[in-house]
């Protein structure tokens, strides 16, 4: 069975189709939606330009420009967006005036479940034929492999919203297992347009993050730059070449800036974990924040300056070992009715 | 004992290793400097980063009081008390071999960051001055002088003055115990009377005062002030050389933590010790040297970032001591920053498998910033 990592919260809101003839009618929507195109044109006007190209981020902008809002959620802050956005889609009823349902596999429950299910299988036994034929003709078949890598099914939630009704894990998994099948015949390219629709492309693999060049300054020496953020200290790192292992902060020794021992051995981890500590010089500005988040900073900018200097491999341990990620702690906002971010006010009895 | 300074020359600059007397490793060519030369005397540039042994004896009866605490910690430790031979000391003692005594006395003035060394490259040059005969007036820290002091006495020989007799009787005796056979061969050359009855006649030797001092602790601080009058007045003869050495001596022109009955701050010329110690830093006597040292931690009302002298000292103070030579001292070099660390691991002091290591030298190195003391500190919980 394929687990759910994350959810849109739109569709966290119950199916409103499925609980029957909706509340929405058509004639309703129709409504909604000649509304919003009247309202369009009359905030196009408002805002000075052109009603007839007008497009929906304008509308955002308008609308965010008219009405700011302060509201940390997105979805709290005013919107218009055309009400097929807003409204859920239902399903229209489905059965006549005389009562007998329009499509055929009403009475099985999930009508359009099982539909999809026997649509399916009919391409697949398309496929089969057609592999069957090109055995007789004694052709080649076709073996170009479709890049499973780059590319997902669609989870059970976004299933259900094309479907407009529930399903269970266990049709869901029938379902997937079924598409599988289908892809994994060779002449499967015929119902490509199909399939298409049934996979997302999934976009975390194609950002991949680029490592700058060295540069090198006027004597030869080779030198890379990095920055780094902590809890509002934010801190650049220039890491040299061929040095000594001394390192300048704002121009000050860092024996004498940190004087405490835990934020020098914050600036020595990144260099002690590669190896190299005493063939880096450094020079480094930073401001903000306290004396750790300071530190903590001007390690993440050397480390994201040794980048440059070394290997692939020894950057992907720098990342698990976690010198690579922003730290995403910062202070918590009080709360009304506390003392703190946590902390109550003192419980008394009476 | 033998010499073991013979040395292995390698390229460019003079990287000298030689092997100690105690047990060698055989695994890794592991270079630890000491050195068994144990008369400052002799000490050169070939023995610089290198650490020699006082014996335990010696350092009772010449430091009574000079050194570092945590360095007396660290004898009692390994039991024996090694000192390295730096660079401004080296250069300290060919000063001093080099001065004729017929000039009145030069002035020396150690300074440099916190926990550099100072106190230490202080107690060599004593240690030399000692070995060499010289009558050596070693005042540990100024700085006890001019704070936390619990009584506080009108002087009865200037009434304006403040007394403190727990300060000076605690002084004195350390300083019979460095100087014992000098008390004896030194005479006072004028009658001192302590208060009503008690006196002391011309020609008893010095010892008498410092007695007199110790008995009756309400005159310490008088008998202090005699005492240097006294020393100041001979070693123009030549019959001795002098070495006046003060730690910390920009205590005695700063301010001063102490208050009187009615609440109003002390200045230091109002304290009798410190008076008579700036007299004695006076360069209107010959026949020595003056060795001084600035010390932030336990100055007051200093920023912590202040070193050099003037910033230390003050204006008074500066033009006080105007004409001296300052000398600098540093964070360890590589070479005695290896030396220090060949020393710990010898001795056994850092247990961590990982001190032992290449990466965990680089490591100390990186983190203590070649700085003595941060070294130490660093070295201890290892």
């Amino acid at each position: 069975t394929l687990r759910l990592i994350c959810t849109t919260t739109t569709v966290q809101r119950k199916n409103v189709g499925a609980s029957g003839p909706g509340k929405y009618t058509e004639a309703f929507i129709k409504n909604q939606i000649e509304e919003f195109n009247l309202g369009k044109r009359h905030l196009a006007n408002m805002m000075g330009e052109d009603p007839e190209t007008f497009t929906q981020e304008d509308i955002d902008r308008a609308i965010a420009y008219l009405f700011p809002s302060g509201l940390f959620d997105k979805q709290a802050r005013p919107m218009m967006k055309h009400p097929t956005e807003v409204f859920p889609e239902q399903r229209k009823i489905q059965w006549g005036e005389d009562g007998r349902p329009f499509h055929f596999l009403f009475y099985t429950g999930k009508q359009s479940y099982y539909s999809l299910m026997h649509e399916t299988y009919e391409k697949f036994l398309n496929v089969q034929k057609h592999q069957d034929q090109l055995i007789a003709q004694d052709l080649p078949l076709q073996k170009e492999k479709r890049n499973l890598a780059g590319s997902r099914w669609l989870t059970k939630i976004e299933l259900e919203e094309m479907l407009l009704e529930k399903l269970s894990d266990d049709d869901y998994s029938r379902f997937i297992q079924l598409l599988q099948k289908l892809v994994a015949l060779p002449c499967a390219d015929i119902e490509e347009s199909y399939i298409q629709k049934f996979s997302k492309e999934v976009p975390v693999q194609s950002q991949k993050l680029v490592i700058e060049p060295l540069q090198y300054d006027e004597q030869g020496v080779a030198f890379s730059t990095g920055e780094g953020k902590r809890k509002t200290a934010i801190a650049t790192a220039v890491v040299y070449d061929n040095g000594t292992g001394k390192i300048t902060v704002n121009g000050t020794d860092i024996l004498h800036y940190f004087p405490v021992l835990q934020d020098r051995e914050q600036l020595l981890f990144p260099f002690q974990f590669l190896g190299r500590i005493g063939k880096h010089d450094m020079v480094c500005t930073v401001s903000g924040g306290g004396r750790s988040a300071q530190a903590g900073a001007i390690r993440l900018a050397s480390a994201k300056a040794l980048r440059s200097f070394v290997t692939e491999k020894e950057v992907e341990f720098m990342r698990q070992a976690g010198l690579l990620t922003v730290d995403p702690r910062v202070k918590e906002r009080k709360k009304p009715g506390q003392e703190g971010p946590r902390r109550k006010f003192t419980w008394k009895k009476r | 004992q033998l010499d073991h300074g013979c040395a292995l020359h390698t390229a460019a600059r003079a990287g000298l290793s030689s092997v100690s007397t105690q047990d060698v490793p055989a695994e890794k060519p592991r270079v630890v400097f000491h050195t068994s030369e144990s008369d400052p005397a002799k000490h050169t540039e070939q023995h610089e980063g290198r650490l020699y042994n006082i014996p335990l004896e010696e350092v009772k009866a010449v430091f009574p009081h000079g050194l570092p605490y945590r360095f007396q910690q660290q004898i009692q430790t390994f039991n024996e008390a090694r000192v390295m031979v730096r660079r401004p000391a080296l250069e300290l003692l060919a000063y001093l071999k080099g001065s004729s005594f017929a000039h009145p006395a030069v002035r020396y003035v150690i300074y440099g960051e916190r926990g550099t060394g100072k106190t230490m490259t202080l107690c060599h040059v004593v240690h030399y001055c000692s070995r060499q005969g010289w009558l050596v007036l070693h005042v540990p820290d100024a700085h006890l002088w001019v704070k936390n002091c619990k009584e506080l006495l009108q002087s009865s020989y200037n009434k304006e003055r403040l007394d403190q007799p727990l300060q000076a009787s605690v002084w004195l005796k350390n300083f019979k115990t460095s100087n014992e056979r000098f008390l004896q061969e030194i005479k006072t050359q004028k009658k001192y009377m302590w208060g009503k009855r008690e006196s002391t006649e011309e020609g008893r030797p010095l010892g008498e005062v410092v007695e007199q001092g110790l008995a009756r602790v309400r005159s310490a601080s008088d008998a202090v002030g005699v005492l240097l009058r006294e020393i100041k007045q001979q070693s123009h003869r030549g019959s001795f050389r002098l070495l006046v050495a003060v730690d910390g001596v920009n205590a005695l022109w700063g301010r001063t933590t102490l208050r009187k009955e009615d609440k109003s701050p002390v200045s230091p010329e109002e304290l009798t010790l410190v008076h008579n110690l700036r007299k004695m830093l006076r360069n209107d006597w010959s026949g020595g040297a003056i060795v001084t040292t600035l010390s932030q931690t336990g100055s007051l009302f200093k920023p912590s970032s202040a070193y050099t002298p003037h910033e230390l000292l003050g204006k008074e103070g500066f033009d006080a001591l105007d004409p001296f030579v300052p000398i600098p001292v540093a964070n360890y070099s590589p070479r005695e920053f290896e030396s220090c660390y060949g020393y710990y691991l010898e001795r056994k002091w850092l247990q961590h498998e990982k001190a032992h290591t290449e990466d965990g030298k680089a490591e100390l190195q990186f983190l203590s910033g070649s700085n003595p003391r941060q070294l130490a500190r660093l070295a201890g919980p290892l």
